[in-house]
């Protein structure tokens, strides 16, 4: 039987101040035992906010979120028993050694010296940083201060990991090795919930990804499916020297059977393509009478996904 | 009534809270209570000289100077209040009211401020599996084992030093551990609001217009009943917390100078505690929850 151990429903919250923000606007998510799932969107699109929710850090305007069956916002020290995070920023304790840093933590959620002690000892090999274990964090880079921070987080062995943002500032090298630490963590059974805005994290290490936005879900599925319902298209951004008179071309582009859409953007126009075979000469010869500057082209991917959801790149 | 939570999954490993998150199953905080305790101890044993040096520098100089150098001068002791007693008896409660009252700022509130910005250190330590307050708590109560350090470190400062012998005499010792219990509790207190409520540019300038203030006028070198030839400063003084820490470490270690009634210091204590305390814990959850 698969149970839940991420409830969240119809979560909204409200900044109040000089401007009212809605960082959340009825988010619903609900997250399988042992599965890793993504929250891809661009900055500002309520990910971070999600996660403080969860993990107690916040408190939502209205909706409830329950982890392994406890209501955050009734009890929340005791979901935090079940909570692992691996924040945006390091947050290691900048007094204790790699070693301290697990030990405390396990003592902190109870474990005696012994088993903290094995414990620790256990991470360290696991995440190899036995060699490190008496450093400071002052003195790791960012991908092995990520690593401590992993492994921290799942110290008390919690039934659900957030990972905010866990690639961000690290280099390709420590980004692959984050991503291998992760993709291991299945083995154990933790079920993993990522923020993220890139793209191919997103498509690499989820299980199921929901694409949010303006703090509202707007697609939710694998990765795989989302691709082919959504995103199974070529783009093809054209940068035109002269918008004037496109609508003739628009026309005829779109009475293609093999165009799904065409659009006008305020550099000139965006063709979306069900197959590339044979769009992409017309698509030029069309544009050349309008001073083309410059074509870029997205093969289908998560991105394309975004594009079509929401009209906007994930980067913009 | 029962609150306790629906647990609706299934995973073996999901164990029923036993309790609400206040009072009731509080047993089961005081292990993240005990760790988040020896955490502190850990660090504060690497740090051990460093602490000293801090605590310890303030009361040696003064004694060094007011009670040393100054009585050997021949002039006199210019700070010398009522003659019949010796400064340094004066002074030897005010040391330790003062090592305790710093001690607590330097234990929560330059720590907290810095884990609530730059560090961001705060940040796992209230994921802990504990009440928010609970976590302030534990900073409270770490800091005045601190302070009871650091005010201790003073009694042998005042025993070698001055150049003419401290008049003390501890006629109640429960007197003095409740004192020096409560005095280092609203230190704490008054940490934990410095810390959780200024924002970290601005802890600079609470010591100079807060803490020093409060220092110099808190009857730490001189006693609160010397102060009736100036009413005002004597009515004024009372708001002051640092002056019923002041007095009472003088009613238990040097009884024989003039000070306040016993009662009404452990009133007065024990108020200030509560209330700062209470500020500051409120100030710590808003500061953590957004």
């Amino acid at each position: 039987m698969t149970c839940l151990i991420v409830e969240i429903e119809n979560l909204t919250k409200i900044y109040e101040s000089k401007l009212r923000v809605v960082a959340l606007d009825g988010i619903d998510l609900e997250l399988k035992q042992g599965e890793i799932f993504g929250l891809l969107g661009p900055n500002g699109a309520g990910k971070t906010t999600t996660i403080s929710i969860a993990t107690t850090r916040s408190l939502p305007t209205s909706g409830r979120v329950h982890i392994a069956g406890i209501d955050v916002v009734e009890h929340p020290a005791h979901a935090r028993r079940h909570i692992g995070v691996v924040p945006q920023f390091n947050t290691l304790d900048r007094s204790l050694t790699v070693y301290e840093n697990l030990y405390f933590h396990c003592r902190y959620f109870g474990f005696g010296h012994g088993q903290a002690k094995a414990r620790s000892l256990e991470l360290l090999d696991q995440f190899m940083l036995t060699e490190r274990k008496k450093m400071y964090p002052g003195q790791l880079s960012g991908g092995l201060a990520q690593r401590v921070q992993i492994a921290r987080a799942i110290a008390h062995r919690p039934t659900v990991l957030f990972l905010d943002e866990p690639s961000a500032g690290l280099d390709p090298q420590s980004r692959m090795a984050m991503w291998a630490a992760v993709t291991e963590l299945r083995k154990e059974g933790i079920t993993v919930l990522l923020t993220t805005h890139y793209m191919e994290e997103a498509d690499q290490l989820s299980d199921r990804l929901a694409i949010i936005d303006y703090g509202r879900v707007l697609a939710l599925g694998p990765p795989q499916m989302l691709k082919n319902s959504f995103g199974a298209r070529t783009i093809f951004d054209l940068k035109l020297k002269i918008h004037e008179g496109l609508e003739p071309v628009v026309a005829g582009l779109k009475a293609r059977p093999d165009v799904a859409s065409v659009e006008i953007t305020p550099d000139g126009l965006r063709v979306i393509a069900r197959n590339t075979d044979g769009v992409l000469p017309d698509i030029v010869v069309a544009a050349v009478r309008f001073g083309l500057r410059d074509l870029t082209i997205t093969e289908p991917s998560l991105e394309t996904v975004f594009i079509q959801l929401t009209g906007r790149d994930l980067r913009e | 009534m029962n609150s306790e939570p629906e647990i609706r999954g299934q995973g073996s490993e999901i164990s029923r809270p036993s309790g609400g998150e206040n009072g009731r199953g509080s047993r089961i905080f005081l292990k993240p209570f005990l760790g988040l305790f020896l955490r502190d101890l850990r660090v504060l044993g690497r740090e051990l000289a460093p602490f000293i040096l801090r605590v310890g520098m303030q009361p040696l100089l003064f004694l060094f100077v007011f009670t040393f150098i100054l009585p050997r001068m021949g002039s006199g002791n210019p700070m010398a209040v009522g003659g019949a007693v010796d400064f340094g008896t004066i002074l030897l409660p005010g040391l330790m009211a003062v090592a305790i009252m710093f001690s607590g700022i330097a234990a929560v509130a330059l720590p907290l401020s810095s884990e609530f910005g730059i560090t961001r250190e705060i940040d796992d330590r209230v994921m802990c599996p504990l009440p928010l307050w609970a976590v302030a708590l534990e900073k409270v109560c770490f800091s005045a084992l601190q302070s009871i350090m650091g005010a201790l470190l003073v009694i042998p400062m005042a025993y070698y030093i001055p150049a003419h012998p401290v008049v003390a005499h501890v006629h109640n010792w429960f007197l003095l551990a409740l004192v020096l219990v409560l005095a280092s509790l609203l230190a704490g207190s008054l940490g934990l609001v410095i810390g959780s409520r200024v924002a970290p540019k601005h802890i600079g300038l609470v010591f100079s217009i807060i803490v020093v203030p409060i220092t110099f006028l808190g009857c730490v070198y001189y006693p609160w009943a010397q102060l009736d030839k100036i009413r005002w400063l004597q009515f004024a003084v009372l708001f002051n917390p640092i002056v019923y820490m002041s007095e009472g470490l003088r009613a238990s270690v040097t009884p024989g100078v003039a000070h306040m009634p016993w009662w009404a210091i452990l009133v007065a204590l024990v108020f200030f505690t509560a209330a700062l305390g209470r500020w500051g814990l409120k100030g710590f959850v808003g500061r953590v929850l957004s």
